[in-house]
C-alpha cells in the first residue's frame, strides 16, 4: 500500500475508534445505570482489620462482590459492562491502528502536530484505563473514559486535523520519540486520574451507583503516582531537546512555563495527599487544578500563545 | 518527611524575647517545609504573566507594539517588570527565598536522617492487636525463624525476648532528601550557568565568515562573570547553504530540511574541518555550541552611481515578510553614491509568478526557482547614515528623513521585476541597480553554558529520587510468639498508603505462616 492509501486508512481507523468508543460507552453506561447501587464504604472499609484466619481466602478477587449484582440489579447489567469492555478493546485496537498506519505513511514518529498528538493522548488514556482494569475492577470509570476519548478524537478530527506529511526540520530528531512519547503517556494517565477526580467531586456521600470516594481516590492516586515521574521525565527530556535545538535548556517559553506549572500542581497534589486535613476532597480539587493546567498547556498554549512550540500545525 | 511530621515541630511564636527570638522564629518559619511548598507555588504562579505577556528578552517587537497601542497600560506593566518577568526583582526574590528555605530545610534533616539510619527498629509495643494492621494464628514459630523470614523479605530486623521487630522502606527518606538536594543542585547549576555563560546571535550570509569575538555579534548577552577574552576563539566560513522543500501535495512549500556547510577552525592554529550544521545538530567547540536558528535570502546587488562608479556591491540580507513563500523585503542604502546618496526598497520573490488576476507579482514557492526582485521605490538625498544616530539596516530611513528624500521610482511607475543579471536604470541618469545573484543567509545562536551538564545531572537525580520517595513506603512489622500463638502487627509510617500496606501485610503474614515448614529442611 502506498503512503496515501495508508494515510487514508489511518483516518478511517480514527473514525472507527470514535464509533467503537461510543458504543463501548453505552455498554458501560448501562451497567452503571442498571447495576446495583453501592454504599459509600469509605470509613467502613478502611478500618476493618484484615482478619487473617488459618487459611482465609486471601486470593479472592477484590471485586468479587461487584460481579454479582445485588438485589435490584439485573444480571445483564454486568454483561453490558463486559460487552462495553470488549468494545473498548476493539476501539483501542483501531486507535492503535490509526497511529501505526499514520506513522508508516509519513515515515516518522506520528507525534508531529496537534492532531497526531491528541490521537496519541486518547490512545494513552484508554490504555491506562484498560491496564488498570487488569489490576482492579474500574468498569465504573469506563463510560467516562470512553466519552472523553471519543470527544478527544472527535475534536482531533474536526478541528485539529492535519493531513499526513513531513514535519518541519526542527522536529526531525530522535528526541521526538523520547520527549513526546513520555508526555503522551503521562497525559493519558493524568486523564484517567482527572476523570476519577471529577467523579469523586460529583459523587455525593452515601449510596450511589458509583464506587466509594475512597475507591475513586485510590484510582486517581495510583495513576498520578505513576504519571508524575513520567511527566518529570518528559519535561527534562524536553529541556535536553531544547538544549540541542534552541541553544538553551530552559528559557521560560510558554510551553515550558506551563509544563512547570503543571508539574508543581501535581506535586502539590502529592503533598496534599499526605497532609492531614487536605486528603480527600481538597486533594482532589488540587489534582483537578493541576489537570486544568495540563489541558491549558495542551490547548491554550498551542492555540492562543505563540512560542517556540508553535509548530503544532494549526 | 511528610508534612504531618513537620507540623509538629512548627516554631512556637515568640513571646517577648526580643530581636533574637524573632529572628529565630523567622528562620524556623522560612525553613519549614510548608513555607518551601508555598514558595514553590508562588514561583509557579509568578511565571504565569511571563507566559501571557510578551517578554522583552524574547519578543521586543511585541512589547514595542503594546507600548504604541496602549501606552498607559504598558507603562503599568513595566512598572511591575511584567515585560521582564524572569529577570525581575520579585521573581528573583521568590527563588532566592525558596533557595534559602530549601537549604534550611534539607541540611538539618539530613543530619537527623543519618542518625536515624543507624538506629535499630524499635521494640514491639505491648498490644499488637491495637495496631492498624494485626493478625494472629496458631503455630510453632520461633523468634529466629520469624526473624529469618522477615530478613528474606528484606526487612531490617531486631529480636528480643519472644518478639521480633522489623522495619523497611528506608529508601523513601533517602529519595526524599536526595530530591530536595538535587533541586538545590539544579538551582545552583542554573545560577552558575547564567553567571559564567553567554549567548549571542549573528546573521551570516553565504561566502561570509564568523569569528567568535564580542564585536562579531549582532546581539550579545553575557553573564556577569564573562569577559571578552573568555570567548572560545573559533571561527568558520559559510560556504554553502541548502534548503529543501516539499514539492507536492497540500504541504507544498513546507520546509523539509536545511543544512549549512561550514569550514571550521576550532582555534586560530587548528586545521580546517568541514561541518554540516543542521537544526538539532549544533556545532560544538570546547563546550561552546553554535545553533542554526533560521534562514532567508540575501540577493546580491551592484549599484552604479550617477558618476558611473560602482558604489556598492554585495549580498543584502532581506527580512522575511511571508514565511510560507519566503517573500522578503530588502533595503539597500548606498551612502557612497555620488553626486547624491541612493537608497532602494526592494521585494525579493524566490519563485516569482504573476497573480492570476494580473494585479501584480508574488512568490509561489519558498525555493529559489525563479528568483526576481521588485523595485518598490528608489530615492536619492541624504539618508542620515553619517549623522551618528543608530539606524536599522532593515529600514531605509526614519519617517522624518524619508520626507526630505527625492523619490526616483515610486508608486504606479513600479517596473516589472528584475531577474538575475537584469538591471534598472534610474531616471535622470542618477545611476543603475543590478541584480547580480542570489545567496542565502542563516541566523545562528552561539551559546556557552557551563551549568548545563550539572543541571542535567541534578534534574536526572531529582527524577529518580522523587520516584523512589513516591513508590516506597516506610513500614514496621512486629511478631510476638507465645504459647503456640503467633501475633503479628504492622503499621506504615507513610501517610496515605494504608490501603496498599494492608495488602502487603497479608502477604507478610502468609510468608510467616506458609513458609513455616520449608526452612525446617
Ligand atoms: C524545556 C523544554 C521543553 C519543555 C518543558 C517541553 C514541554 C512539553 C510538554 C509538556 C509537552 C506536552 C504536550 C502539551 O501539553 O502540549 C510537549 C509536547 C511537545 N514538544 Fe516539547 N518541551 C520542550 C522542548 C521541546 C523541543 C526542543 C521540541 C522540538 C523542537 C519539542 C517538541 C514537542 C512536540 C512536537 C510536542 C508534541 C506535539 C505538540 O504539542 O504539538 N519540545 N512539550
Amino acid at each position: 500500500m502506498n503512503a496515501e492509501g495508508l494515510a487514508e486508512l489511518s483516518d478511517l481507523f480514527v473514525v472507527a475508534a470514535v464509533l467503537l468508543y461510543l458504543f463501548s460507552m453505552v455498554g458501560f453506561a448501562m451497567e452503571l445505570a442498571f447495576g446495583r447501587t453501592r454504599l459509600d464504604q469509605e470509613s467502613a472499609a478502611a478500618k476493618v482489620p484484615v482478619a487473617v484466619g488459618a487459611a482465609t481466602v486471601v486470593d479472592a478477587p477484590v471485586d468479587e462482590a461487584a460481579e454479582t449484582p445485588a438485589a435490584g440489579g439485573p444480571v445483564w447489567s454486568v454483561r453490558a459492562g463486559m460487552v462495553g469492555l470488549g468494545l473498548a478493546w476493539l476501539g483501542w485496537a483501531a486507535n492503535l491502528g490509526a497511529i501505526v498506519t499514520r506513522g508508516v505513511a509519513v515515515e516518522r514518529w506520528p507525534w508531529g502536530n496537534m492532531y497526531e498528538f491528541v490521537v496519541g493522548i486518547c490512545f494513552a488514556a484508554v490504555t491506562a484505563f484498560l491496564v488498570t482494569q487488569f489490576r482492579r475492577n474500574v468498569r465504573f470509570l469506563g463510560a467516562f473514559v470512553m466519552v472523553t476519548a471519543a470527544l478527544g478524537l472527535g475534536l482531533a478530527v474536526k478541528t485539529l486535523y492535519t493531513s499526513a506529511g513531513p514535519v518541519v526540520p526542527a522536529l526531525d530528531s530522535y528526541w521526538i520519540a523520547i520527549h513526546v512519547t513520555a508526555a503522551i503517556l503521562a497525559s493519558g494517565m493524568f486523564i484517567l486520574a482527572g476523570v476519577a477526580g471529577i467523579l469523586n467531586l460529583i459523587r455525593k456521600e452515601g449510596p450511589s451507583r458509583l464506587p466509594s470516594k475512597a475507591e475513586l481516590e485510590k484510582v486517581a492516586n495510583r495513576a498520578i503516582v505513576l504519571a508524575f515521574p513520567l511527566w518529570t521525565f518528559a519535561v527534562i527530556a524536553g529541556a535536553l531537546w531544547a538544549d540541542r535545538a534552541w541553544g538553551r535548556y530552559w528559557g521560560w517559553d510558554p510551553k515550558e512555563v506551563w509544563s512547570f506549572i503543571t508539574w508543581v500542581g501535581y506535586a502539590a497534589y502529592l503533598h496534599a495527599n499526605v497532609t492531614a486535613g487536605w486528603r480527600g476532597r481538597r486533594a482532589t480539587i488540587v489534582q483537578l487544578v493541576a489537570f486544568a493546567c495540563l489541558l491549558f498547556n495542551l490547548f491554550g498554549v498551542n492555540i492562543f500563545i505563540s512560542g517556540l512550540h508553535s509548530y503544532s500545525g494549526l | 518527611m511528610s508534612v504531618d511530621e513537620l507540623e509538629k515541630e512548627r516554631a512556637p511564636r515568640p513571646a517577648g524575647i526580643g530581636l533574637v527570638g524573632w529572628l529565630r522564629w523567622g528562620w524556623r518559619t522560612l525553613t519549614s517545609m510548608k513555607t518551601a511548598l508555598i514558595l514553590l507555588f508562588l514561583f509557579a504562579l509568578a511565571s504565569v504573566p511571563g507566559s501571557l505577556l510578551p517578554q522583552r528578552g524574547v519578543e521586543p517587537g511585541k512589547v514595542a507594539t503594546l507600548y504604541q497601542e496602549s501606552p498607559a497600560l504598558a507603562e503599568w506593566y513595566d512598572r511591575f517588570q511584567l515585560f521582564d518577568v524572569f529577570t525581575s526583582v520579585w521573581f528573583a526574590a521568590i527563588y532566592l527565598l525558596l533557595f534559602t528555605s530549601l537549604i534550611g530545610c534539607v541540611l538539618p534533616r539530613t543530619a537527623t536522617y543519618v542518625r536515624e539510619l543507624r538506629r535499630k527498629p524499635p521494640a514491639a509495643p505491648r498490644n499488637l492487636a491495637r495496631l492498624p494492621q494485626s493478625a494472629s494464628f496458631p503455630g510453632e514459630l520461633t523468634v529466629d525463624q520469624a526473624a529469618r523470614r522477615l530478613r528474606k523479605l528484606r526487612f531490617r530486623v531486631e529480636t528480643g525476648d519472644g518478639w521480633v521487630s522489623a522495619e523497611k522502606g528506608y529508601l523513601r527518606e533517602t529519595g526524599n532528601l536526595l530530591f530536595h538536594i538535587s533541586l538545590l543542585g539544579l538551582l545552583i547549576a542554573v545560577g552558575f550557568g547564567s553567571l559564567y555563560g553567554y549567548r549571542g546571535n549573528v546573521l551570516v550570509s553565504e561566502g561570509d565568515g564568523f569569528a567568535n569575538t564580542v564585536a562579531a555579534y549582532d546581539r550579545f548577552i553575557p553573564g556577569q562573570q564573562v569577559s571578552a577574552e573568555s570567548l572560545e576563539p573559533f571561527s568558520f566560513e559559510l560556504t554553502d547553504f541548502m534548503a529543501t522543500y516539499q514539492v507536492e501535495g497540500d504541504k507544498r512549500g513546507q520546509e523539509v530540511d536545511y543544512s549549512a556547510f561550514l569550514k571550521v577552525n576550532d582555534s586560530p592554529t587548528a586545521p580546517v574541518r568541514d561541518y554540516e550544521l543542521k537544526v538539532n545538530e549544533p556545532l560544538e567547540v570546547n563546550g561552546t555550541q553554535t545553533y542554526l536558528l533560521g534562514h532567508g535570502y540575501a540577493p546580491v546587488f551592484k549599484v552604479t552611481d550617477g558618476k558611473g562608479q560602482v558604489a556598492f556591491e554585495g549580498p543584502v540580507p532581506c527580512l522575511i515578510e511571508d514565511k510560507p513563500s519566503l517573500t522578503s523585503g530588502c533595503v539597500v542604502k548606498v551612502p557612497d553614491a555620488r553626486p547624491s546618496q541612493l537608497g532602494f526598497l526592494l521585494r525579493f520573490l524566490p519563485t516569482s509568478a504573476r497573480a492570476s488576476d494580473g494585479s501584480g507579482f508574488g512568490s509561489a514557492f519558498p525555493g529559489a526557482l525563479q528568483p526576481e526582485v521588485q523595485v518598490l521605490g528608489a530615492f536619492s538625498g541624504d539618508f542620515g547614515v553619517r549623522s551618528g544616530k543608530p539606524q536599522s539596516v532593515y529600514e531605509l530611513a526614519p519617517p522624518e528623513v524619508m520626507k526630505k528624500l527625492t523619490p526616483l521610482v515610486m508608486g504606479t511607475a513600479v517596473p516589472e521585476p528584475l531577474a538575475v543579471g537584469e538591471s534598472l536604470d534610474l531616471p535622470g541618469d542618477a545611476g543603475k541597480l543590478e541584480f547580480v545573484a542570489v545567496k542565502e543567509w542563516m541566523t545562528l545562536q552561539v551559546a556557552y553554558d557551563p551549568g548545563r551538564v550539572p543541571a542535567l545531572v541534578a534534574a536526572a537525580l531529582a527524577t529518580v529520587s522523587i520516584a523512589l520517595s513516591l513508590m516506597i513506603r516506610r513500614r514496621r512489622v512486629w511478631v510476638r510468639v507465645k504459647d503456640g500463638t503467633v501475633e503479628v502487627g504492622g503499621l506504615t509510617r507513610t501517610e496515605g498508603s494504608a490501603a496498599g500496606f494492608a495488602e502487603e501485610f497479608e502477604d507478610i503474614v502468609k510468608a510467616l505462616q506458609a513458609a513455616g515448614d520449608k526452612d525446617e529442611r
